[in-house]
This record gives structure tokens, C-alpha cells and sequence, in this order.
């Protein structure tokens, strides 16, 4: 069987969704932790520091060419596969099924994708697009211990965009979309990749559902600690 | 089931609203009918007889539906009712539901399986030879497995045998099918790969078998398993996704390994 033949084919398709998914769900994980430095209340030292040692490594940029293709091909399959899956019964049914056998979050992914797509073209705009190309117009910031080296504040930034309620009520909505997209693609990346064992299933669907919850309220909680004034 | 008991007897007048289109060409579109004195007691395709039998003495076509052991076992009986494949009844075909899911005043919509890889012929009727050619493409074993031997004489790990038989309970109805919101057959053919590929005999050919099949489900015009679990909520064979999942590694080590 030739690669092009298995990654075209219905099962290979998924196999590049899942993982594809899995990876940038660990993309998730160190950008939480990274932001999570904002609640050092330190001013925004220890965020700002973290911010710049990933902005300034070049093995982390190197990483971020991998991790844009990774969301790009996870768009583009994506939708290719919603497309193509939507088109397979012309003529639909007068009583839908609805809920009769399936969450209708399993059943939304191209919705809740979509939602996640809009956000992050917010979210690039917001924060990604300054600190690499137009830059940061806050006042930089001088790290301790750096010989008077300034980074750009994007403490600062965070603080700014913010202060606008209607940007932390879209934040907190992608937020909600995010975590039920993951309850969903989480355990379904590992039956897809062939996963066959009860046992196995069981811990991912825990672990799926309680990664869901427990990213999704810590980056929620970002812009509502900001706007709240909850850290300084 | 409502509150009633399954051992209530009693008749019911209905409404349905039914599916009736000419060939696969016309267009075709719901009528609807008024059924009388339906037994509780009597089957969901015995209630389409009644029907049927009342049509032919006024002088109208009969609906065309598709049938053959009316006891579960063939996977005939392709209906889609009010909503579910199969009707409301968890784990059960067409032909195993009774009137007893009912009662009096009722209407019941009743449309055939839809999804392009399974055309309407006529009315409720469609053409699921798309099934047969995912057979055809490797659900089977090719290998000469000798005379038929005593039951008992090749050994078999217990727990796989039961794994297999649960996934050989599959009819090939279509059900899955016409659940899926993505129309992808991949229940039916997964419990075809299980089953075999959980047995001795079915070990030689395992790799060629899941490729083919793959394959020619593709072909067919099915779509992709996202895994919103549908299927499994309506397949009257109560067959597991879990042999999805065993589909999914069955195609990764089978295409991975692959030499050409
Ligand atoms: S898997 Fe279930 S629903 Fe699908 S064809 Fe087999 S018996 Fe019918
Ligand atoms: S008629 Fe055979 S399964 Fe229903």
C-alpha cells in the first residue's frame, strides 16, 4: 500500500486528525503553563521572562513552524472531511435523530472548529501578530538580572486588551467551544489511532473530559482575573 | 416502552406518514394513511400487511418494503421510524418491534435508510448491494481450512471468541448506516474485520482483508467515523464501536507494514 494511498483513504485521513489534535493539544499544555505565570502577581516579571525565553530560543521557533503546520493541516483535513462527510446522503431525514444516539458536541466538531478558527484569528491579531511583526507598543519592559535588556511587555498587553469586556466575553466563549471540542476529539484521537482496550478507553475519556475542564477554565480565567483586577 | 405492561393487550387506530417514491429516479414524497384496530400484539411489518392488504382492496399500490425472516436474523428489514433506525425500541429490528411501542392517536413517520451508497429503489426499499461488495472484497476466508472439524478441536482463547461471536452477530442491515450523520459504514465493516480477524482461521488473511474492505467502503460512497457513537445506539446487533477501534489498528499495522 503506498503512503498516498493510506493517508487518502477514510481511516487515514482520521489518523492525520488525530494526531494532528494530540499534538496541539500538547501545544495547549505549555501555553497554559506559560500564561499561568501571569498569576505570579509579580507585575508581570516572571510572565514577561517566560514570554521572551520562548519568543528568543531558536529550537522553540523552529518548534512553532511545526505547530502552525500542525493547526493548518488539522484545519484544512478538517474541513475536507466535514465536506466530504456532509455530502455522502443528498437527501436527508424528515425526523432527524437528533440526540437519540450521540452528544450533540460529538456531533459539532465542524462547528466548534469553526468557532475556534474565528477566535484564533482574534487572538493572533491580539497577541501573536505584535510581539513577532508590528510589535508591542506597551512600554518594554527591563527584566531583573538581564543588564538593563528590555523584552516587550506583553504582560502589559494582556492588561490592555483585557480591559474590554467584550474581548474577555469572546475569550471565555472560545474557551467553552474549546472544552467541548476537546471532551470530544481527546478520546476519539485514541480510538482513532487504534486504541481497542476497555481499560485503556476508560482512562482516556476520564482524562480527556477532566483535561477538557481543567485547560479550558485556566485560560477562561486569564482574561476574567485581568479585567477583574485580580492580579496586578 | 411507556407505563404500559408488555403483557397488556390492546388495538390502536394510527396515522402514518410514509415514503413512497416510484423508482429510484422520481422524486417521491410522504403519504399518509389511516391504520384501525391494531393489536398490540402484532409486529410493526404485520401492521405494514394490514396496511398493505387495505391499500390492494381499495384499489391503491401496496408500499414496498423489504422483509424476509421477520425474526431478527437476515437484516432485511431496513425502516426508519419516527427518527431511529429500527424504530424506538433499543436492540431490535423492524421485524422484532411491536405494536406495543405504540399506542392509540399516535402518527408514525416511517422513511427508508438514506445515504447515497444506499439508493431508494422503491419506496422503503433500497439497494444496499454496497454491502455485499465490501464482503466481496475480503470478508471471507480463502484459505483452505480443511474438512469441517468438531467444534471444539482448535483452540481459542475464550475471551476472543466471544469478541468475535458478538461482532459476527452483525445482520449487515444498514442500520449503522443510516444512523451516521456522516453516512459511514464503518460499525458493519469493523464487525466484519473483528470477527475474523479475532479467529485463528481468519489470522492469514487479516492484513489483505482490512485493506480491501477499507477500501472498497471507500469506494462505495460511505463516508468517515467520527465516532459520535450513533451507530452503536441503534444497531439492533448491539455491536460494539469498540471494534471500530479495532478496525482503526487492524488498517494502521496492516497499511504501515505494508511492503509495497
Ligand atoms: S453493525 Fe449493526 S447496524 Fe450495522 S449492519 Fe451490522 S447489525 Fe446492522
Ligand atoms: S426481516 Fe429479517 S431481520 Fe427483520
Amino acid at each position: 500500500m503506498k503512503w498516498s494511498e493510506f493517508f487518502t483513504s477514510s481511516v487515514g485521513k482520521k489518523l492525520v486528525m488525530a494526531l494532528t489534535g494530540l499534538f496541539l493539544i500538547s501545544f495547549l499544555v505549555v501555553h497554559a503553563g506559560i500564561n499561568a505565570c501571569i498569576w505570579a502577581n509579580d507585575n508581570g516579571v516572571m510572565f514577561n521572562t517566560a514570554a521572551h525565553f520562548m519568543g528568543s530560543m531558536v529550537v522553540i521557533r523552529v518548534l512553532e513552524v511545526g505547530l502552525f503546520a500542525g493547526i493548518l493541516i488539522h484545519i484544512i483535513q478538517g474541513y475536507v472531511l466535514e465536506f466530504s462527510n456532509r455530502s455522502r446522503r443528498k437527501t436527508g431525514y424528515t425526523v432527524s435523530l437528533g440526540n437519540k444516539g450521540s452528544r450533540w458536541y460529538s456531533r459539532s466538531m465542524g462547528l466548534l472548529g469553526t468557532i475556534l478558527l474565528l477566535f484564533f484569528i482574534i487572538h493572533w491579531y491580539h497577541f501573536w501578530i505584535p510581539s513577532r511583526f508590528t510589535g508591542v507598543h506597551e512600554t518594554p519592559m527591563v527584566l531583573p538580572n538581564s543588564d538593563g535588556k528590555e523584552v516587550h511587555n506583553l504582560y502589559a498587553l494582556m492588561k490592555e486588551t483585557f480591559s474590554e469586556l467584550w474581548v474577555v466575553i469572546v475569550y471565555v466563549f472560545a474557551c467553552f467551544s474549546l472544552c467541548w471540542h476537546l471532551v470530544h476529539g481527546f478520546q476519539s484521537a485514541f480510538r482513532t489511532i487504534g486504541v481497542s482496550n476497555q481499560r485503556y478507553l476508560v482512562i482516556a475519556r476520564t482524562a480527556g473530559i477532566a483535561f477538557a475542564i481543567i485547560i479550558s477554565t485556566v485560560f477562561a480565567m486569564m482574561p476574567v482575573s485581568m479585567y477583574l483586577g485580580w492580579v496586578e | 416502552m411507556e407505563s404500559r405492561s408488555y403483557m397488556e393487550h390492546y388495538s390502536m387506530n394510527l396515522t402514518l406518514k410514509v415514503w413512497k417514491q416510484k423508482n429510484a429516479d422520481s422524486r417521491g414524497n410522504f403519504e399518509t394513511y389511516q391504520v384501525k384496530d391494531i393489536s398490540s400484539e402484532m409486529s410493526f411489518l404485520e401492521m405494514f400487511d394490514v396496511l398493505n392488504e387495505q391499500l390492494i382492496r381499495e384499489g391503491k399500490e401496496p408500499i414496498a418494503f423489504d422483509h424476509d425472516c421477520r425474526e431478527g436474523i437476515c437484516g432485511m428489514c431496513s425502516m426508519y421510524i419516527n427518527g431511529r433506525p429500527h424504530g424506538p425500541w433499543h436492540g431490535t429490528t423492524t421485524c422484532q418491534l411491536h405494536m406495543r411501542a405504540f399506542k392509540d392517536g399516535d402518527t408514525i413517520v416511517v422513511e427508508p435508510w438514506r445515504a447515497n451508497a444506499f439508493p431508494v429503489l422503491k419506496d422503503l426499499v433500497v439497494d444496499r448491494a454496497a454491502f455485499d461488495r465490501i464482503i466481496q472484497a475480503g470478508g471471507y476466508i480463502s484459505v483452505n481450512t480443511g474438512v469441517s472439524v468438531d467444534g471444539n478441536t482448535i483452540p481459542i482463547e475464550r475471551e476472543n471468541s466471544e469478541k468475535a461471536f458478538a461482532a459476527a452477530a452483525c445482520i449487515g442491515c444498514g442500520a449503522c448506516v443510516a444512523a451516521c450523520k456522516n453516512s459511514s459504514a464503518m460499525l458493519f465493516v469493523a464487525a466484519k474485520v473483528s470477527h475474523l480477524a479475532l479467529l485463528p482461521q481468519g489470522d492469514v488473511e487479516r492484513k489483505t482483508r482490512v485493506l480491501g474492505m477499507v477500501a472498497q467502503m471507500d469506494k462505495e460512497g460511505f463516508g468517515s467515523c467520527t465516532f459520535t457513537q450513533a451507530c452503536e445506539a441503534v444497531c439492533p446487533k448491539e455491536i460494539s464501536v469498540m471494534n471500530i477501534s479495532r478496525l482503526n489498528k487492524e488498517y494502521l499495522l496492516a497499511g504501515l507494514s505494508s511492503e509495497k
